[in-house]
């Protein structure tokens, strides 16, 4: 027995039979009847049927019948609009019901009034709704807060009047999470139509209580908490983080919108993340797998997932670089996923993986459907222009390339120009022959593919054996062709005689004849006016340029978002908006006034200059911010900035947040001053002073005067900001040794960049040029990482600062000392040796810190002999500052203790070479001095480690 | 929120329809028909619809259209999960979602419906909680109801609903108490003409049936988790221990669930079981052509390929194969030009193979696409990623469970370019 039989009445007399069977005392009979009356509402048919028996079923409510109550309910809810009068007695038994001991009738009750649509029926709803949404059962609470939506929905002013508004916002705080879940929902909803009502009042404590509810409430429930979290903007980077990590485990789930929802706040919340955060890197690093996984979904929700992808690389493509592979399309993909797939292989097309990619789009462009042919033809020719640089490494591939090209070009018309144009940016073949083109193959299609084509044909003359005689064969039908093509023939024939001049002077005069012989469109009488003048005047002259340009480079990122709309779509991914690209103001129906959103702005005055994406790959904080504060500023910002007390350890991941945008300034400030010969510092009385320092006079200048200013003056903070030592220049090549050349410098390590900081000064009376430098091997392989860079001759008595990069991958051989480097420095009269030693911290890298686990696990493991004990004396610093300032040049610290009054740090530092060294600082309180224990594999490095910690203490 | 659903089958007809809200006209779903028309196959028609008014997300199972109708900015991802929610709790009510067994149970379909949305807004979408509101249908069930006029609808409040645990009813009670944990596999693999990995992929599940007494409190060790690091678990599941121990720890739903699903991605090696050897050879002005493929087991860890199953689309210029298969059936229907060869378990002393001519259209040239050979295969007894269950304990009931696992490598998509 099914229920189709309910669809089987058709004959006439049935509403009479219906009614009779509704009216029916057998329970039975009844919910038979009202079971055929709502399987024809089902299927949207015999309206009148259902309307005409109104009075009938409604009589039915009144029963303790749970399964015909909820039948009724079903047909009240469908037919009350059209039958306003008839719903009223349905009222007082809504009424009843809420009343009623069971809460699934009372929730029931109360639902289904509120999904009666009809103006009357509201008013008597709105005392029964007040109990419900203050009822002992969570139930019937998180039922009624549905409820004030619904009733809002239909008459806003009534629920404002009411207030439930308020009792709505009190549920949020309510004890049940699911309960919490709806009453957001439901303000999520209200607030969507009324926009400037600040209904959701985010504070930190609500925004705690939502994600206490989150691990809780249901897989929809966390939807809606997610969607409302991420328009919270935390207060600093620190609860921006400390929300991240509550969120993070919901990627995991397997509902793939909560999946998406939590992508949204993270991306959102990044932003507000600096990033040279460990953090950070942790938080890129688990946003991959999800989005991967979202991709192994039914194809409807990949579509989805992809389109917010594409978004998601646009902003950080540092997320899936590695996961191109997870795009590949597959042949039974729904073509709504293939162009989706498409379109993020070409954005995640990069150097490293372009030959792989090639060869996929290539095997594409021989798949049947004709859209996705040439969208893949199109994304060879993006792709080739995007990755230019790539082209020599990917040879074998551009062969195939461009057999696939003229394959394609026959093919798919207008796009075939594209990929013409792809070739442009990566020439096609430039190594490989492209060897004879078969005529047959040029002469076909569209005059866009045979323009393209011609093009090709002019641009590699040289390797195409035929090329005369494939376009010499075009020109029969010249006066045939349209104007684009016998511009490109025009064109392709000037390259042709410029590259074998010998054998085609005839064909060009042909063409020439023949373009300026037709009345054509002006563009090719000038353009053959113009190659006949350049021929005749300039026969030795290549003349290259006009030539080439006639085909415009175009850019691949056309396609790409501009980037506030971007940004405002980050803060919309998972919705309707990301799907279209759009923000919301632009397509949705009835959104009375969207509140533009925008990703929260980063913390720390110093980074706002620097852009967000900007770090093309490697570890994210490798970037000096690119705008330095004025000193005005800067102060202003010492001043303002609460400097409490130190954070508790600070070997917790994370400095409070303004200390360490002020950390970034004073680092940025810090490179400006002694760049600028720390004049500046000084003030205006004491400019030309710096110079003075570094005269000849005084070969090894004092940190006295200037310098005593700029240890002072940058001290205010540097207590508790940790910054890398720089030690002050000294002369490390007298004048006299250097018949007038005098160089002193000193090293430093800025954000992973090593360098040689030099001052080269003119002493002699001609002038000199010509610099370069060269090292000699050394311990841990430092080489200059670019030429020495003076551009201008160095006049006499002139000097020249220069900060040449460093890098550690030259050749090594132990020196005695450890850090000694030889240096030979040429210029126009001679070459100069010298030799001088570098301060060890220049080697020590950012990512040394060290597990505590680690940590502890390494210092068992090394043997007791490799420990070497220092003292530092008179060092009266707190372990705090010590700790902060020896953090600023990567000496990080892994555990804090305190036994019998003294603070031990233990501390890890990593060489650039990859040698760990684990330290023990004992510092005791009211005693001047540190003890310093230094455990290392290579226990060689252990003076200088000590060497480098009472510069960098003492600085 | 959802506004409202309309069943379309494929011949176009909408077949259902439920409002959560005001009634929408069905004819905007004329919107849906264009679109449907303009995609060449109902699995080319996009998921996202915009009208002037509304918007269209749809979902195609089981050759059924499931088109929601929304108004306002709503989450995709939760109407399209929603939706696929709606499928599965009709499949696991009937037992089949089809058009035939929705319009038998139409009533029970919209009962259902409406206790899963509210206003929009799910309510009850977890099949545990459902099926004490709205009993499925049995013919038992229904003869009982007859006879004692009893009805499918329950009326106390699921138990679940708002405890700790929704997923779990409580008073659970069975003489026999079993867990048994099936882990499923299934290899996504693009394969290169020359018979190396493009990329592949593990899409792993472990499904679980548990009938167990009262409110067990489980544990699933693994002998190698590390393989698990990009999952999404079932709710039930404490994230904070995986995270800290990398144990499965979770109070079970009673029944059928699926507690984990896994991806193993390309960055890993994943084994290829199989291969397919293939000279497929379209000569260029004689109208017949080669064809020829064998398939052959790879790395299944000694294990049986078995339930191999060859489908391949083959180019419009082939009118007809002639093949003859060492073992298995295979048919080529000349209209969709597909050609599929059921080929049974792999023998590997005797590979099986399928040899033969393609008569191609005379005077055309060689076809530009080269047939792609989709292949399918089921190996038991082993999960191709290496996972390993090490053990499963159970606390909170006294009882000695029986307990049971089961592994299976599936191909998933899995793809040979010749």
């Amino acid at each position: 027995m099914t229920d189709s039989k309910y669809f089987t009445t058709t004959k006439k007399g049935e509403i009479f039979e219906l009614k009779a069977e509704l009216n029916s005392d057998k329970k039975e009979k009844k919910k038979e009847a009202v079971k055929k009356v709502i399987a024809s509402m089902t299927v949207g048919k015999d309206v009148s049927t259902g309307m005409a028996l109104f009075p009938d079923v409604v009589n039915c409510m009144q029963t303790d019948n749970l399964e015909l109550k909820k039948l009724v309910y079903l047909y009240l809810m469908n037919y009350a609009k059209s039958q306003p009068d008839m719903a009223i007695m349905a009222v007082n038994t809504f009424v009843k019901d809420c009343e009623d001991p069971n809460p699934l009738i009372r929730a029931l009750a109360v639902r289904t009034m509120g999904c009666i649509r009809v103006d009357k029926i509201t008013e008597y709803l709105c005392e029964p709704l007040r109990k419900c949404l203050k009822d002992e059962d969570p139930y019937v609470r998180k039922t009624a807060a549905v409820c004030v939506a619904k009733l809002h929905d239909i008459n806003a002013q009534l629920v404002e009047d009411q207030g439930f508004l308020d009792t709505l916002k009190d549920l949020i705080s309510d004890s049940n999470p699911m309960v919490v879940a709806n009453a957001v929902a439901a303000l999520s909803e209200i607030a969507e139509s009324h926009p400037s009502s600040n209904l959701l009042d985010l504070n930190p404590q609500s925004i705690n209580k939502l994600l206490t509810a989150l691990n809780e409430c249901t897989e929809w429930g966390q939807i809606f908490i997610l969607d409302c979290l991420a328009n919270y903007m935390p207060k600093d980077d620190r609860e921006a983080q400390s929300i991240c990590e509550r969120v993070t485990p919901r990627l995991s789930h397997a509902n793939s919108a909560v999946v998406l929802s939590a992508v949204k706040v993270l991306m959102k919340f990044m932003e507000m993340l600096s990033k040279d955060l460990d953090y950070y890197g942790t938080l890129l690093k688990k946003l991959a797998p999800p989005l991967v996984t979202l991709l192994s979904a039914e194809p409807e929700l990949q579509y989805v997932a992809l389109r917010n992808i594409n978004l998601i690389v646009q902003k950080r493509p540092e997320i899936l670089k590695h996961e191109m592979k997870v795009f590949f399309v597959k042949y039974n993909d729904p073509i709504y996923v293939k162009l989706e797939k498409l379109d993020i292989m070409i954005r995640l097309a990069s150097q490293a993986n372009i030959a792989q990619v090639l060869a996929e789009l290539k095997e594409y462009a021989t798949e049947v459907d004709v859209d996705f042919v040439r969208k893949a033809v199109r994304a060879i020719g993006r792709c080739a222009i995007k990755v230019e640089e790539a082209v020599e490494r990917v040879v074998e591939r551009e062969r195939s390339l461009g057999a696939s090209c003229r394959e394609l070009l026959q093919k798919s018309g207008p796009s075939g120009l594209v990929a013409g144009r792809g070739a442009h940016g990566a020439p096609l073949g430039t190594q490989s022959p492209a060897g004879r083109l078969c005529p047959s193959c040029v002469r076909r299609d569209q005059p866009q593919a045979r323009a393209a084509m011609i093009w090709i044909v002019g641009e590699y003359a040289e390797r195409i054996d035929n090329a005369d005689e494939l376009l010499e064969s075009f020109l029969e039908g010249f006066h045939d062709e349209s104007t684009q093509v016998q511009l490109q023939l025009l064109t392709a024939i000037v390259k042709l005689f410029l590259k074998k001049p010998t054998e085609t002077q005839e064909l060009v005069q042909q063409v020439l004849s023949l373009a300026t012989q037709r009345s054509g469109p002006v563009p090719l009488g000038a353009a053959s006016g113009l190659y006949s003048w350049l021929l005749r005047s300039l026969p030795g002259l290549f003349a290259q340029e006009p030539v080439t340009s006639a085909f415009p480079n175009i850019s691949e990122e056309t396609d790409l978002i501009e980037p506030t709309l971007l940004d405002e779509l980050i803060c919309y991914i998972g919705t309707l908006a990301s799907v279209y690209h759009k923000p919301p103001t632009a397509f949705v129906e009835g959104s009375r006034g969207i509140v533009h959103k925008s990703l929260p702005p980063r913390t720390g005055s110093s980074e706002s200059a620097e852009s967000p994406d900007a770090a093309p790959s490697g570890p994210p904080p490798s970037e000096p911010p690119a705008v330095i504060p004025t000193q005005g500023d800067l102060l202003g910002d010492l001043l303002n900035l609460d400097l409490g007390p130190p954070a508790e350890g600070l070997d917790s991941l994370a400095l409070p947040a303004p200390s360490l945008a002020l950390d970034w300034a004073l680092t940025a400030q810090r490179v400006a001053w002694a760049r600028e010969g720390l004049d500046s510092l000084v003030g205006p009385g004491g400019a030309g002073l710096a110079w003075s320092v570094l005269s000849p006079g005084s070969p090894c200048p004092e940190p006295g005067s200037g310098l005593g200013a700029h240890s002072s003056a940058g001290g205010v903070g540097s207590g508790r900001l940790g910054q890398p030592a720089v030690a002050p220049r000294t002369v490390w090549l007298p004048a006299m040794k250097a018949k007038g050349l005098e160089i002193s410098g000193t090293f430093s390590r800025q954000v992973g960049t090593i360098s040689m900081d030099l001052l080269l000064t003119n002493k002699a009376l001609q002038v000199m040029s010509d610099f370069a430098i060269q090292f000699n091997r050394n311990s841990f392989g430092l080489a200059p990482a670019a030429p020495l860079q003076i551009h201008a001759p160095l006049a006499p008595n002139q000097t020249v600062e220069i900060s040449l990069p460093l890098n550690t991958v030259g050749s090594v051989m132990k020196m005695e000392p450890l850090n000694n480097l030889q240096v030979a420095v040429k210029n126009n009269i001679d070459v100069f040796y010298f030799s001088t030693l570098y301060p060890l911290h220049i080697l020590f890298v950012e990512d040394g810190k060290m597990e505590r686990q680690m940590f502890l696990a390494t210092w068992k493991d090394i043997p007791n002999e490799n420990e070497a004990q220092f003292q530092i004396k008179e060092c009266p610093l707190s372990a705090d500052a010590v700790s902060s300032k020896l953090q600023g040049s990567n000496i990080f610290t892994v555990a804090k203790r305190n036994v019998e009054g003294q603070d031990m740090l233990y501390q890890s530092l990593k060489l650039t070479n990859g040698i760990w060294v684990l330290a023990e600082l004992r510092i005791q309180p009211g005693s001047p001095g540190l003890m310093l224990s230094v455990k290392c594999r290579a226990p060689e490095v252990s003076p200088y480690v000590y060497q480098a910690y009472e510069t960098i203490v003492k600085n | 929120m959802i506004h409202s659903l309309f069943l379309i089958n494929s011949s176009g007809d909408i077949f259902l329809e439920k409002h959560w809200k005001s009634v929408v006209s069905r004819s905007v779903c004329d919107y849906f028909f264009e679109a449907q028309e303009r995609a060449t196959e109902a699995e080319n028609v996009p998921p996202v619809i915009p009208t002037p008014h509304h918007y269209l997300l749809s979902v195609y199972r089981h050759k059924i259209f499931f088109v929601a109708v929304i108004q306002t900015e709503v989450p995709p991802l939760f109407v399209i999960e929603f939706l696929h929610r709606v499928v599965d709790t009709f499949q696991d009510y009937f037992g089949v979602c089809s058009e035939v067994v929705i319009k038998d149970n139409v009533v029970v379909v919209y009962e259902v419906l409406e206790e899963m949305l509210d206003n929009g807004f799910p309510l009850a979408t977890e099949s545990n909680i459902l099926k004490e509101l709205i009993k499925p249908p049995t013919i038992l069930r229904t003869v009982v109801n007859t006879i004692t006029g009893s009805t499918n609808v329950g009326d106390q409040l699921p138990t679940g609903q708002l405890s700790v645990v929704p997923w779990r009813r409580t008073g659970v009670k069975y003489t026999n108490n079993e867990a048994y944990f099936d882990v499923i596999e299934e290899i996504d693999a693009i394969i290169d003409k020359s018979g190396s990995t493009i990329t592949a992929e593990i899409q792993g599940v472990i499904d679980a049936c548990v009938k167990l007494t009262g409110m067990p409190d489980l544990t699933l060790s693994f002998m190698n988790p590390r393989l698990l690091d990009d999952v999404s678990f079932h709710p039930c599941v404490r994230f904070k221990r995986w995270e800290s121990e990398r144990i499965l720890s979770f109070i079970p739903p009673d029944g059928n669930f699926r507690l984990l699903s896994y991806h193993v991605s390309a960055q890993n090696l994943v084994a290829i079981p199989v291969y397919v050897k293939h000279n497929i050879n379209f000569r260029d002005s004689s109208s017949l052509g080669r064809f020829e493929i064998t398939v052959g087991p790879k790395q299944t860890m000694g294990k049986t390929v078995e339930g191999v199953m060859v489908t391949s689309q083959m180019p419009k210029g082939v009118l007809n194969m002639s093949l003859t298969p060492s073992q298995g059936i295979h048919t080529f229907d000349p209209v969709t030009k597909l050609l599929s060869w059921d080929v049974g378990k792999i023998n590997p002393q005797k590979l099986p193979s399928l040899k033969g001519t393609m008569s191609l259209q005379a005077g055309t040239s060689k076809p530009d696409e080269n047939p792609t050979i989709n292949l399918q295969f089921k190996i038991q007894q082993l999960a191709i990623s290496g996972l390993k269950v090490n053990r499963l304990d159970m606390y909170g009931e006294k009882y000695k469970p029986f307990k049971g696992i089961k592994y299976m490598t599936k191909a998933g998509k899995f793809q040979v370019r010749t």
